[in-house]
């Protein structure tokens, strides 16, 4: 396959196949560069890891990956890395029936009747931390 | 599990695209490197991420393209090398 075929074939590359593409210089001391981890951040990772844990198995981290490619080209260039990461494995545990779209919806409606001001007060309020 | 390729040799890229969750980069497909390590049999991603075993597990191997050979527009060292770890259903003898 020449160079020029495979500049043609980019509708068969994934989005997030992206070596190598144009991107613009790289600042490695930008924002969002280096940052302390939010709480919900936190919680993402923590969530992920007991979820793979040899006791449980319910999800393993090429499912997170093939979940996260899955998001779509919007999703996947709009959502920060662990907005990413926990709407693969909200996506794969309904999946696999651990929870479902129903209950997944109530509870939101629920979490959101009750903190209203949002996300980042709900994280503060738990963890006694602020997102900076 | 017995390694196809062996250090040294040169391996060919299958040039395919099929979709789903595959592990070999876009910009390495069809192209042609050299084995420069054999890193063991390991359960296949391509199944894993549908929830499947992933076995029989593959041999991955560690191999080394000329980075001018990647892309049509490289700038760099003519000497500068890209390095991929590619499963072997993904290899061909070239």
């Amino acid at each position: 396959m020449s160079k020029e075929r495979a500049d043609d074939k980019t509708v068969l590359r994934r989005h997030h196949d992206m070596g190598g593409l144009p991107a613009g210089p790289v600042d490695p001391y930008g924002a969002g560069a280096e940052h302390d981890y939010a709480p919900w951040e936190k919680r993402v990772d923590a969530i992920l890891r007991l979820l793979a844990d040899s006791k449980r198995r319910l999800i393993t981290t090429d499912e997170l990956r093939r979940g996260i490619e899955e998001l779509g080209p919007g999703a996947y260039d709009e959502m920060s890395y662990y907005e990413r990461w926990i709407a693969s494995v909200t996506n794969n545990l309904i999946e696999k029936g651990v929870i479902t779209v129903d209950e997944l919806g109530r509870r939101m409606a629920e979490v959101a009747a009750a903190w209203p001001a949002g996300a980042e007060t709900l994280e503060g309020s738990h963890s006694g931390e602020r997102k900076r | 599990m017995s390694a196809r390729f062996a250090v040294g040799e040169t391996v060919k890229v299958r040039a395919a695209f099929p979709p789903g969750h595959l592990r070999t980069p876009f910009f390495i497909r069809g192209k042609t490197g050299r084995v420069t390590a054999v890193l063991g049999p390991y359960r296949n991603p391509e199944e894993l991420a549908y929830g499947r075993s992933g076995e029989p597990a593959l041999p991955l191997y560690r191999v080394l393209f000329a980075t001018a050979e990647l892309w049509d527009d490289f700038r760099g060292a003519p000497q500068d090398s890209t390095v991929v770890d590619v499963y072997e259903n993904w290899l061909e003898r070239a």
